[in-house]
This record gives structure tokens, sequence and C-alpha cells, in this order.
């Protein structure tokens, strides 16, 4: 299996995108931002449409429309409730879009299904280059500012107090936040993000009780999803997608009847 | 120290409906524990932000001990954002606050700074408890651990005994108090209860609307609160 190429670029930048959507999605279910995380895939999905639509890459598209809506949906307001409402408005504007983009590049069917459901068995050596560089950059950032975001996603009030600047790291979360989408997408596709962003995540906080301790739980469920789904795909000739959306599921499901027969 | 740890001259902050604190004079001495009592709306929050530099004053000036570059301040609120699906273990929790260094990894000071404070703060059977099954009491103790875990030179207690039963209000303050005299961390106790206050405090600040009256915990007559509060 790995003797073709398009196989080994599928490892490779599934292996990167499972580490660094088990980090975020640390973050993600800290932050209580599951809702914010999909709907950036929604507008990932108009990022992707406007890019074919000027001939890019979709990915570049991609990125330009999560990273420029995160910050928008940053400073528009920092109090949930205004930010939920801020979000569904904002989402809903490059959502149209998108079908728009669509429908001006004169674009079948198929690029559509491809940036809604990832398309990993497409992946070029470039590519590959691309989301490895996305994703070095990703862990960069959280390295530099792990305690601030740390404590401020799972304290916000202590982190204050503490003198942490919460609205700066508030940006910059939602900026890693964008670009880890993107990434992301291009395995899955722009509307199971969801997928290995957060429920990898949310199925950590049933096993372990520290920050460091989902991150590497997170890792390894995405991991064990991203690498069995390519190999059942490659062996089934089904969607990768949906076996990565299934092993995840399960691996979730379990963790809340562990969580409840424990309790 | 001679300087006072904190000192706060004519301080005024209005919002644009309505005048919140009224040329208030404060100083905090080291070893000082001040109990801040007055009815709801008076201005004790906003009085916290002003410390807490989360609010700038129109007028009046703070002073903090010119020791103390950034003044290592401790805050214990009544209530935190944590629900009972909070993931953290207490340990965890408190380990939250430590900045020695920026590496994602504890270094071995701050594990071992973890470990006096959880020591310090009973709760040492509890720690790999998530903090969202623990009891109320056990999570103010959370709380006021991860205050401490820096050594603050200033502890605000912010109606942090308000929620709970009378064993563990006293639990928590016998906690406080037993820092306050061994190690010298100076406190601000914002309370409703009178009682409390005067088992623990040396001294108090009763706020009214505009106006306000302090001095010894054992000088304070109830009758001035009866009296603050038909105002």
């Amino acid at each position: 299996m790995l003797s073709f190429a398009f196989m080994r670029h599928a490892y490779i930048a599934g292996t990167m995108i499972a580490i660094i959507s088990g980090i975020i999605g640390v973050y993600v279910i800290g932050r209580n931002m599951s809702f914010l995380s999909h709907m950036l895939s929604e507008i990932g999905f108009s990022g992707a449409s406007f890019g074919i639509f000027m001939s890019w890459p979709p990915l570049n598209g991609m990125l330009l429309f999560t990273i420029v809506s995160s910050v928008l949906i940053g400073q528009l307001s920092s109090k949930s409730s205004r930010r939920e409402a801020s979000i569904s408005a904002i989402s809903s504007l490059f959502l149209g879009s998108g079908i728009l983009f669509l429908s001006l590049a004169n674009k079948n069917a198929s690029d559509a299904t491809s940036i809604l459901f990832g398309s990993m068995i497409g992946i070029s050596q470039g590519e590959v280059n691309q989301i490895l560089w996305l994703s070095l950059a990703v862990l960069v950032i959280i390295f530099l500012v792990y305690r601030d975001l740390r404590f401020d996603s799972f304290d916000h009030v202590g982190a204050q107090v503490k003198g942490v600047n919460t609205q700066l790291i508030s940006i910059v979360f939602l900026v890693i936040l964008a670009l880890s989408v993107s990434v992301a997408a291009q395995i899955v596709g722009s509307l199971l993000i969801f997928v290995l962003l957060t429920l990898p995540a949310a199925s950590a906080k049933y096993f372990t009780r520290t920050v460091s301790g989902m991150m590497v739980f997170a890792i390894g469920a995405a991991l064990l999803g991203v690498w069995l789904g390519l190999y059942l795909g490659y062996v089934t000739n089904w969607p990768v997608s949906f076996f990565i959306a299934m092993i995840e599921c399960v691996i979730y499901f379990t963790a809340l009847i562990w969580n409840r027969v424990r309790n | 120290m001679s300087e006072p740890v904190l000192a706060i001259k004519n301080l005024t902050v209005s919002f644009p409906d309505h005048l919140v604190l009224n040329d208030l004079s404060l100083q905090l001495n080291q070893g000082d524990f001040l109990s801040v009592v007055g009815q709801n709306g008076v201005g004790k929050t906003t009085l916290i932000r002003v410390i807490l530099r989360q609010l700038a004053p129109q007028h009046g000036k703070i002073k903090y001990h010119p020791e103390f570059k950034r003044m290592k301040i401790g805050y214990v609120p009544q209530f935190r954002n944590i629900d009972e699906e909070y993931p953290l273990s207490i340990r965890d929790f408190v380990g939250l606050n430590l900045h020695d260094s920026r590496l994602p990894w504890l270094s071995k000071k701050e594990r071992q700074k973890l470990d006096k404070i959880i020591k310090q703060t009973n709760l040492e059977t509890i720690q790999n408890t998530p903090l969202g099954d623990a009891s109320g009491g056990e999570k103010q103790k959370a709380y006021l651990a991860q205050a401490l875990i820096n050594d603050p030179d200033l502890l605000i207690l912010d109606e942090s005994t308000a929620s709970l039963d009378n064993v563990r209000k006293f639990e928590l303050l016998d906690l406080v108090k037993e820092f306050n005299e061994h190690q010298g961390v100076t406190v601000l106790f914002i309370t409703h209860d009178i009682e409390l206050a005067k088992d623990y405090a040396h001294e108090y600040l009763l706020m009214r609307h505009g106006n306000y009256q302090s001095g010894p915990i054992a000088q304070f007559k109830e009758s001035d609160l009866e009296e603050a509060e038909h105002a």
C-alpha cells in the first residue's frame, strides 16, 4: 500500500493533521468552542470555493477566509452570548457566498463534494509540504503561548487576575484554530472537521484528568482514526472520511458509556 | 516593610449613569486582615476590579508597595465557571497558575511548589479528583490553593464563603488565617457575614453609598450596618 506515492502522501499529511487536531481540540473543548469550530468549517467551504473561482489552490482560499473570519469573530465580541449570534451571521454570509463562487466558477458537483467531504487520495507532494509547514506553524505558536492559552482556556477568571492578556490570547487561538480547520479539511473535508477537531478531545476528558494527558489521548484517538481510516479506505475503496467519522464516533460513544458505568 | 502593601487615596469611579465609588481612601499594611462589608451595589466589586487593575479610576491614586515590581495578587471568587463536566483534576487546576517558566511541562521547582500548596491546603487525598466532581467546600479550597501558589502579597476573598455551610466556612477561613499569621499574607475579605468577619478579621471597612467607615473590627457595631442598609 505504501509503495503508492498517493498513499504515502495521505499518511504523512494525515499524521500531521491528527497531531494538531488532537492538541487544538483540547483547547476547543476547554473554551467551549465546538460550535465555532463547526462554523469555521462552513466558512472554509466558502474559502475553498473562492479559491477554485480564482483558480487558486482551494487550501489558499480556505486559509484566507477562515483566518479573516476568525479575527472578525474575535473582534466583534468576546462575550459568548453575542459571539454565537455573530458566528451565525458571519457563517451564513460565507456559506451563501461559497455556493455563489462554485456556481460562478462553473464547476461540477465533484468539486463541491471533494471540498465538503475531503479528497485524501488526491493530495500532491506540494500540498503535503504546505500541510507540513502550516502544522509546524501551529505547533510553534502553541509552544510559545502554551501556558497562557492553557490557563485562559481552563480558567478564564484566574487568567484575568494573573494579568494574562486574554483578549490577545483569544485572537491568537482563533487564528491557529482557523489554520487547523483549513489543514484538517484536506483529509476529512470541511463538513466533517468536527470529527477530528472535537471528538477525540471530547472523548479524552472522560479518560484523563490533565491537559497534557488529554492531548496525548486526543492525538492517539485522532491518529488511530486517520491511520485505520486510510487503510480501510484503501482496501474497500469506500470514502476515507466515512471510516474516520465512524472510528471517532465509536471512540466517543465508548467514552460516554465508560463514564456512565464508572459513575 | 514599613511602607503599606496597598494605599488607595481619594478613589472615585463613576459609570455613565451613576457614581460608584466616591473619594474612597484605604491603606493595607503587610499582615492586615481587612473585612469589607456593605450592602449590594455600594461598589465592593468595583473596588476589587480597580485593585486587580481591570478598571481604571477617574480620580485618585493607587500605590502598590515599591518592593513589588508587579504585585502578586491572589483572588478567590464566590463562583467560577466550573461545571460538573469540567475535566481537570484539582491538582492540574491548581497548577494552571504556575508561570515560573514558559515551557509546556512543569519544572522540578514548580512541581515542588505544587506539592507544597496541595499539602498546606489539605488537598492531598483528593488532588486527583476531577474538580467538576468536588463539593462546594473542596472547590473553594482548590481556588484558594491556586490563588496562594505563587506566594501572593495580597489575597482577595470575594464572598468566597457565601455558598458554604458553617463547617466549610470555618475550615476555609482557618486556612486563610494560617497564611495570614504565619506567612504575612495580607487579606482583603469581602463578606456579608458579620459574625465571620468578627471571628477572623482585624479591621473593617463599611461601605455605604458614597461614604465609608473603618476601624478595628472589635469596634464594629451592627447598628452601623443596619443604618447603612436603611440609608
